[in-house]
């Protein structure tokens, strides 16, 4: 298969739908299901019924403000989302004006503007299709141009061609970690073997991060496509989807997708009738936090014990059953595809200098909206969230964000005006983690935030080694002693030097970063800490 | 003439530790030229002829030039590294980290058998551990005494994982595991059932020799009886690799 002939097929799709003028998109992501989405497609589905054959509805991925679902848009042919009306908190009820109003006003007691920053300030090259394709469907997929990039790398480029393009667009890993993916792809690609993998890491388990799930959910022949590809340049015939079983939707998602895809010919065997042959294998992680990390997720594929390993061998040149093992997160191998098809150089000319494209944010805490949205890299924190985010609702005081998720740390009020990118972050003692932001108002206690962090650290380290198993139950106590004011002063220079210790000692990421939380309140919130004292 | 033998491909690197230069086969780990040579390093889950676990971190040395740790059980030396492992602030980890040991399980040596010829015990005294500052937890595991040669305590168990390994590694049985996540993890025997009713332990007793502490001791051993013997293991672990 060429391009052409794939533009013939995506031409061929598109004529099912040529007589349907509009659209109505109802999202079917994950949260808006859990505020009842599934009653209010049944609802348009059964009025509309077969009376208006130029109206199309359909489920579709993530529109992204969570906060206002169940959401449902009404796209004329050929609009965007962006243009299209959108409704918010839509029920079962209100499927009738719905249809009553496709031809004239739309209804506004429903209308969720448009032109409101949280849609208009965002850009969005991974989440461009979600919202608007049915996740389920392959042809809808292959209409608005999905499999071109693996075809033309394919067809047209060879594996150093690829390599060349994901390393000039500058993109770094948005698991969290930020090394440079074009890197990461051509040691493995020069390793020597017999045999590879990849491995996709959807085992994101951050509190306040849905990122992944998001990604997964609206559009996972898009992440699988970016697997082909990266398989494709390292030089791998076989590719694993790590994903946890706490993503029933996404998983589901993304078994319909490789099996919709196989059919297809775009996996499997000679892949467009090339001697590329790709097989995709999905592995669900049972739900401990530590999987995430690259040595302890390939001991859970192998069906060992999910623990780390040292690093160095690197999975690069020692992975999945001692084999070179390339391992990206969802949201890298979702950038792929436009980069191989728009070229590294376009991509390389979003974001910052040391920061390339666009980012996904998970929006939650308390801010006016909640959910999931994509800035380009270097977008201030303050736009982020008082503009796009809406701010703070209730009239209070915002006082910290908490980014990186158990690996990262509060940015307080002062800081807000700082670019977000991974450098940035990293010089306030935070991190980008894989872009859970949760925001807090002056209500919260930051002791309390700690204390939370901490347990979950303590409660998901494997247990392995020592700092990190007993440390952060340590760690823990004292805090918990500090948030009912039982802590002495000795006790928090305790606290302090058990999270240098943890942080330097530590066998891998999760203990490392397991103090940042704390250092990071400490550091500007030394205050809180203080006022908590026992004796004083 | 025969051509020359070919030479196997494994280089010797220089490197200094702790001031000493001193040479290395490329494929030799920090620890393995530290012990040669005689220049201690603490440590608690390696042993010689034992995979690397890398867990109990009481090896880590600094490396000159860099700013994290390395654990010296899992590094491989390379060329021209310069090493320190005796520093102020490794003392004072190794310190804390023996602390976080001793406050994690009930270890009373004074009620141990293996009084005198314990390895953590050793590494307090060696680390200058003379209290502990961290509150104990006092979490309290019932002791598996059902075995008729050995016996099992928890509370002096600090999850090193040698007896996992070795049962594994050397013995071939795997009757060792480890269940439960953070400070729930223990060791346990088949699908957690008493010892005694383990069907693959063939009671070999090698777990009981590697075990550092007095968490797996002989039944009815008294506190001069209870010294372990691990001479066998890198011997015997030639032997199998040789197999």
């Amino acid at each position: 298969m060429n391009l052409d002939d794939l533009a013939d097929l995506a031409e061929q799709y598109r004529a099912i739908d040529a007589n349907v003028e509009r659209e109505v998109r109802v999202c079917m992501a994950a949260s808006c299901q859990s505020s009842g989405a599934a009653p209010v497609l049944d609802a348009l589905v059964a009025g509309l019924g077969e009376s208006q054959p130029a109206c199309k509805v359909k489920g579709v991925g993530c529109m992204g403000l969570c906060s206002a679902g169940p959401l449902v848009s009404i796209a004329h042919r050929d609009g965007s989302l962006e243009e299209s009306t959108i409704y918010r908190d839509v029920t079962a009820d209100d499927a009738a004006d719905i249809i009553a109003s496709l031809d004239g006003p739309p209804v506004e007691r429903l209308r969720c503007p448009t032109d409101q920053p949280f849609f208009a300030r965002q850009q969005k090259i991974v989440l461009e299709n979600a919202g608007i394709i049915d996740p389920d469907s392959f042809k809808g997929y292959v209409a608005v141009g999905g499999y071109s990039a693996l075809i033309r790398a394919l067809s047209e480029m060879t594996p150093a061609d690829v390599l060349r393009e994901v390393t000039d667009s500058g993109l770094r890993g948005r698991g969290g970690g930020g090394y440079p993916t074009g890197l990461k792809w051509s040691t493995v690609a020069k390793m020597p073997a017999t045999q590879k993998y990849v491995i996709c890491n959807a085992d994101e388990g951050d509190p306040g991060a849905f990122m992944d799930r998001a990604i997964l959910e609206s559009d996972p022949h898009r992440v699988i496509e970016g697997m082909a590809i990266a398989a494709y340049a390292i030089g791998a015939n076989k590719a694993y989807v790590y994903v946890r079983a706490e993503y029933p939707l996404a998983v589901e998602r993304l078994q319909t997708a490789i099996r919709k895809a196989k059919r297809s010919g775009f996996l499997g065997n000679k892949i467009g009738d090339t001697q590329f042959s790709l097989e995709v294998e999905i592995r669900l992680g049972a739900g401990a936090f530590v999987c995430g990390e690259e040595t302890a997720l390939m001991a859970s594929i192998e069906g060992l014990r999910g623990q780390p390993r040292p690093r160095p061998p690197y999975p690069a040149e020692s992975g999945l059953w001692g084999y070179p093992t390339l391992i990206n997160n969802v949201e890298t191998f979702a950038n792929i595809a436009p980069i191989v098809r728009e070229g590294g150089e376009w991509f390389a000319s979003i974001g910052t200098e040391r920061s390339k494209g666009t980012k996904v944010f998970a929006l939650a805490g308390t801010i006016t909206n909640t959910g999931l949205i994509e800035v380009p890299m270097g977008t201030s924190l303050r736009d982020i969230i008082e503009v796009i985010g809406g701010g703070i609702p209730g009239g209070k005081a915002f006082k910290a964000v908490q980014t990186g998720g158990p690996s990262g740390g509060c940015i307080p009020a002062q800081h807000l005006d700082i670019a977000v990118d991974y450098d940035s972050l990293k010089t306030l003692g935070t991190m980008m983690g894989s872009g859970g932001m949760i925001v807090m108002d002056e209500t919260s206690s930051m002791v309390d935030v700690a204390r939370y962090f901490m347990e979950f650290c303590m409660t998901e380290s494997c247990g392995k080694c020592v700092p990190c198993r007993t440390g952060t139950q340590q760690m823990h106590s004292i805090l918990d002693r500090l948030a009912k004011s039982q802590a002495s002063r000795a006790e928090l220079a305790l606290l302090e030097e058990l999270c240098e210790v943890v942080q330097a000692t530590s066998l891998c990421g999760l203990g490392q970063t397991a103090p940042n939380p704390v250092l990071s309140t400490m550091r500007y919130f030394r205050d809180e800490y203080e006022a908590k004292l026992g004796d004083a | 003439m025969p051509p020359p033998a070919k030479q196997p491909n494994v280089r010797v690197v220089t490197l200094t530790i702790d001031g000493r230069d001193l040479s290395a086969r490329e494929d030799e780990t920090i620890i393995e030229v530290c012990r040669e040579n005689q220049i201690p390093i603490p440590s608690l889950c390696y042993l010689e002829g034992l995979s690397v676990w890398g867990a109990c971190r009481l090896c880590l040395v600094e490396l000159a030039g860099q700013g994290r740790l390395l654990a010296a059980c899992s590094t491989r030396v390379t060329e021209g590294m310069q090493i320190q492992t005796n520093t102020e602030k490794l003392q004072r980890y190794r310190r804390t980290i023996v602390e976080l040991l001793f406050a994690e399980r009930n270890h009373v040596c004074s009620v141990c058998v293996s009084n005198g010829h314990c390895e953590l015990q050793y590494m307090a005294q060696k680390c200058g551990v003379d209290h502990v500052r961290v509150p104990y937890r006092q979490a309290s595991y019932p002791v598996d005494s059902s075995h008729e040669m050995f016996r099992l305590d928890h509370d002096r168990c600090i999850l090193c994982t040698r007896c996992v390994r070795v049962c594994d590694e050397i013995e071939g049985a795997h009757t060792w595991d480890v269940m439960g996540r953070g400070t729930e993890c223990r060791v346990i025997t088949d699908m957690a059932q008493p010892w005694g009713e383990s069907d693959t332990c063939t009671s070999c007793g090698k777990c009981v020799q590697v075990c550092p502490t007095g968490a797996l001791v002989k039944q009815g051993t008294s506190v001069g009886e209870m010294v372990k013997d691990q001479h066998f293991l890198p011997i015997l672990a030639r032997r199998r690799h040789a197999q």
